[in-house]
């Protein structure tokens, strides 16, 4: 996957001075490369069969077409409305959501009875639910490159984002349990059959609140500070309603009971604050505080209790999972086992055990999966999504305006962290929080959430690998005209 | 914007450097101990994926694997129930597992090396299942166990706990192994873990210990059958059959107060008697006196090369591992100063103070008097047939352990044994056409304890040839044990010749 032709800009220009070798759209380089992703995808499917069913029927290639349908329309769609944009991106995204289908309905086979194995419909079980949820995903995903034209639009509604964002965490809180509440977590709307978990999209409409709101604040907090302590503090009114905002989430996710995405939605804040106002004091500060933080938890936990019992039980499970192996270990031992089951090369596509794993089909996804590709195969799978995430930072290098730095820069490290956050969780590295594997896990509000992301990091990389515009006004330009001004924002003063 | 923008990209390297140094310790590093791990459902999913092999004993299946339904395929049985249990052990799904189940799991299982070709045929074959475990063909005889079992659960001395092993004196084969209580292994290889926990905590919490093995693993004083050793020390020291040895209603060793008396008066009151007579009529007196004479070296060494002392025994295959034997003990027969202990060694000299024995020893004893001091290896496992049952992977091939006696001595001491049986205290072991010899013993336990009811002893046949050695302990029976003792292992014997096992 990362045969990916020499980058647009070399690593030592900014994307202030684009070159000339920008004006390459490389859309052909994408549609190779998924082609390359769904043969990928297929593959996986066929050595699933031959495993599990001990024969390779006439299926196995269903997930890998239905995907290639759906993607390839995405490809015809960034043909049109997002030319530039990176071509490294959908391949790797649509590899890892091929490879969420294939093994979720690997899980389908294991459960269906021998005799029905065979009929398993497209669109039937968890794998062929998540095959409609990525259409849905997909079309989702097009819908927003062709409804945002230019991705500073999006700053005219940061905070009503903002405020949706903070709705959006706090409806399940809010709602009676039988409406939000699934496996002992109030993330969902329920209704009926239907749910569907607001805390994926508000991450989003979160950022952007925050991309904005700092954007317009950066000069006076980089420069209206107060020093304490040999650091640099903004003024509490110009920072107050990043950091509201971010105190309800954070608050709300912990009566939830939801560490992992208040872990996420930190290290969001922190990092675009970071980026946003160039001090690493900033990291430093959050460091402590998430570390300070977790620790007064933890003791807080193990003598209060309360909110904190749950985080103190998960950083004993963390610290010694064999400890209680049979009861509150159960689920990490067993995605330690899977997993060095697993070993260097893998049990195989399909030859694995998934039934013994708890929450396989969700947070430890990764886990099954490991028991059956092995070390190598996950390695490969974390390259990619290094890819993405690496990719999205260089949309936010490349792309002119801070407010696209900002966001693009946010979007991509909230995808780095949460895959860190889930797959750290599941291998024993930090202690386990409930976090869906992006494009891997089952689940229509993660998956549509993340293609909404992906989305937005094709529409940035698609303004920032555009040709420079000489003069004003531009054909090239959706809409034509001059650059707009992002909304209410200062320009960018260009730093020495 | 773009400086921290490319920090945060080396952040991001680093955090997935983090995940991939992690997955490499969990996947390489730590793999094997994950993936072997108790708590690895993997694994024994894996084991009961093909068919275990069968234990058989004279050609009927004892230990067998059932198809199931389940997620584990293959259900292990064992069809006897009790009667085989402490040879057998058992194979459960979660919990540790015994005797030959433990010992040729590999083979059983299909793992062995050995049985490497069988496997890569399996490979070959395109269709079909895998042809499982190899087959292990017990040394047991069916009639002989069966007997075994039966006389020692129905014994008529009221004993609740007690052992009794037959082995062929020329061969080391393991005829009959039986320990009281016994148990049912079925209920531990269930599939349902917390069934079969809880069919083991009762088993373990019984005060009886139904799970230990008494005829290999528990050492007991083993009262006057220690005579038989004694004896032999005194054959080999210008003492004969004939010679007169002192005797006595009473005996007050040298350092002590206590006096050694015989079990009812009428037993060697005379101040001489023959060795002859004093085994014949287990004159407790006489050997005391003999004993001292002796020295405790002398006592020591001979009943170490019976094969007391010896720490790594097991009873299996040959050459290999099997199910571990307790060391029998003399112990030191000495004051704390390193002198003597003479009152010790009086009673040591009649099987009491610090001697213990395991019932395969008392069995042992008797095996290598009935051939001519030759002591054979015993061994439980005759033969290893491949999962097609055509391949023969290993056959006994008998080897001696060690020569204890000459064949001199040895002949002695039979006569003697043969006296015990036919004119004294074992006369409850005879068997219509056969030549029978042994030795009863009756063991203080201690103050409050009743008495252990021993018998060693063998059985002739027409031409003199030894074709079944015993040992019966009937633990805590008071009077009559040793009596009873004799009687069940008469039965045995008589059992053991009528089908010999070893096939």
């Amino acid at each position: 996957m990362t045969a990916q032709a020499t980058p647009a800009v070399s690593p030592g220009t900014t994307g202030e001075q684009p070159g000339v070798r920008l004006a390459r759209s490389r859309r052909n380089a994408e549609l190779s490369l998924l082609a390359l992703a769904m043969v990928m995808v297929a593959a996986y499917g066929a050595t699933i069969e031959a495993n599990v069913l001990d024969e390779v029927t006439g299926d196995f290639w269903v997930p890998a077409a239905a995907l290639s349908v759906v993607f390839l329309g995405l490809h015809v769609v960034i043909r049109y409305l997002a030319p530039f944009a990176d071509p490294a991106l959908l391949p790797a995204v649509a590899l890892l959501n091929g490879i969420g289908v294939g093994y979720l309905r690997r899980l389908d086979l294991d459960d269906a009875p021998a005799a029905e194995r065979a009929d398993l419909a497209t669109f039937a079980g968890t794998g062929g639910r998540q095959l409609a949820w990525t259409l849905a995903a997909v079309v989702l995903a097009a819908g927003l490159l062709a409804l945002m034209r230019d991705h500073r639009s999006v700053s005219r509604y940061a905070y009503t984002l903002g405020l949706a964002g903070i709705v959006l965490v706090m409806i399940p809180a809010v709602l009676p349990n039988r409406f939000s509440e699934i496996n002992g977590a109030k993330l969902w709307i329920r209704v009926g059959s239907f749910s569907i978990q607001p805390g994926e999209f508000a991450k989003l409409a979160l950022l952007v609140f925050f991309a904005y709101y700092l954007v317009r604040k950066r000069e006076v907090l980089s420069l209206a500070s107060r020093r304490f302590l040999g650091i640099d503090f903004p003024r509490g009114r110009d920072l107050g309603p990043v950091v509201v905002v971010w105190l309800i989430s954070l608050m709300v996710l912990v009566f939830e009971k939801d560490l992992g995405t208040s872990l996420l939605y930190f290290g969001m804040f922190v990092v675009t604050l970071y980026i946003a106002t160039e001090r690493v004091s900033w990291l430093l500060i959050g460091l402590v505080l998430f570390f300070g933080g977790a620790y007064l938890a933890y003791l807080l936990g193990s003598t209060v209790g309360g909110p904190f019992a749950n985080f103190y039980l998960r950083a004993e499970i963390w610290l010694d999972p064999f400890a209680d192996p049979l009861n509150d270990g159960y689920q990490l031992v067993q995605g330690l086992l899977a997993l060095g089951t697993g070993g260097l090369f893998g049990a195989g596509p399909g030859g694995g055990s998934p039934s013994v794993l708890p929450e396989v089909q969700n947070d430890f996804i990764f886990a099954g999966i490991g028991e059956e590709i092995g070390l190598f195969g996950l390695s490969a799978l974390l390259v990619v999504y290094l890819l993405i995430v690496q990719r999205g930072l260089r949309a936010a290098l490349t792309v002119r305006d801070s407010f696209g730095k900002l966001l693009a820069g946010g979007l991509a490290f909230t995808l780095g962290l949460q895959v860190f956050v889930i797959v750290g969780g599941i291998s024993g590295l930090i202690p386990l929080t409930g976090q869906t594997t992006p494009f891997l896990s089952a689940g229509g509000s993660s998956l549509m959430a993340n293609w909404l992301l992906v989305a937005t990091l094709l529409r940035i990389s698609d303004a920032g690998r555009r040709p420079a515009v000489s003069g004003s006004g531009s054909a090239n330009r959706p809409g034509g005209g001059p650059p707009e001004q992002l909304h209410g924002a200062p320009t960018e003063v260009i730093r020495p | 914007m773009n400086a921290p923008l490319r920090r945060v990209g080396v952040v991001v390297m680093v955090l997935f450097s983090l995940l991939f140094l992690n997955l490499n310790w969990i996947q390489a590093y730590k793999a094997d101990e994950y993936r072997t791990s108790d708590y690895n459902g993997r694994v024994q999913v894996a084991e009961y994926e093909s068919k275990r092999g069968n234990i058989e004993a004279g050609g009927t299946p004892v230990a067998t694997s059932k198809e199931t339904a389940g997620r584990l395929k293959y259900l292990r049985t064992y069809p006897a129930g009790p009667k085989y249990a402490h040879v057998l052990g058992y194979k459960p799904v979660n919990l540790g597992d015994t005797g030959i189940e433990r010992a040729e799991n590999d083979f059983l299982a299909g793992t062995s090396d050995t049985l490497f070709a069988d496997r890569f045929r399996d490979m070959l074959r395109v269709t079909g299942e895998p042809s499982g475990g190899g087959n292990v063909l017990l040394s047991i005889s069916k009639q002989a166990q069966d007997t075994a079992y039966k006389q020692l659960a129905d014994n008529r001395a009221g004993a609740t706990r007690g052992a009794a092993i037959a082995i062929d004196p020329r061969t080391g084969a393991v005829q009959a192994l039986v320990s009281m209580p016994s148990f049912d292994p079925n209920p531990l290889a269930d599939h349902d873990t917390g069934k079969a926990s809880a069919a083991y905590n009762k088993l373990e919490g019984d005060p009886d210990g139904p799970l230990r093995n008494r005829a290999l693993g528990e050492t007991l004083p083993p009262g006057s059958t220690f005579k038989i050793v004694v004896a032999a020390a005194a054959l080999e020291n210008g003492v004969g059959k004939q010679t007169m040895i002192p005797a006595g209603s009473s005996y007050t060793p040298p350092t002590s107060g206590t006096p050694i008396r015989n079990a009812v008066p009428s037993i060697c009151p005379e101040d001489e008697v023959t060795l002859n007579n004093a085994v014949t009529e287990s004159c407790n007196t006489g050997f005391a006196k003999l004993g001292v004479e002796l020295g405790a070296d002398k006592i020591k060494e001979k009943a170490r090369q019976f094969g007391f002392e010896q720490e790594d025994l097991t009873v299996g295959q040959l050459d290999e591992a099997g199910l571990p034997v307790a060391a029998s003990r003399t112990g030191d027969i000495q004051n704390p100063d390193g002198s003597a202990n003479l009152a010790g060694l009086a009673q040591s000299s009649i099987g009491q103070f610090d001697v213990r024995m395991t019932p395969l020893q008392g069995a042992l004893i008797a095996a290598a008097v009935a051939n001519n001091g030759t002591q054979m290896r015993p061994y439980l496992v005759q033969q290893l047939l491949g999962p097609d049952r055509t391949t023969n992977y290993y056959t006994a091939d008998p080897k001696q352990l060690r020569q204890p006696v000459s064949s001199q001595v040895a002949n002695d001491l039979r006569d003697m044994m043969v006296n015990v049986v036919t004119e004294g205290t074992g006369k409850n072991a005879r068997i219509n056409g056969y030549t029978v010899g042994g030795k009863t013993g009756t063991a203080q336990a201690g103050e409050n304890t009743k008495d252990h009811g021993w018998f060693i002893g063998f059985a002739l046949d027409k031409d003199g040839k030894p074709v079944s050695a015993v040992c019966v302990l009937l633990e805590s029976v008071g009077d009559g044990g040793s009596a009873e003792a004799a009687r069940i292992a008469g039965q045995i014997m008589r059992a053991a010749i009528q089908d010999p096992g070893g096939r």
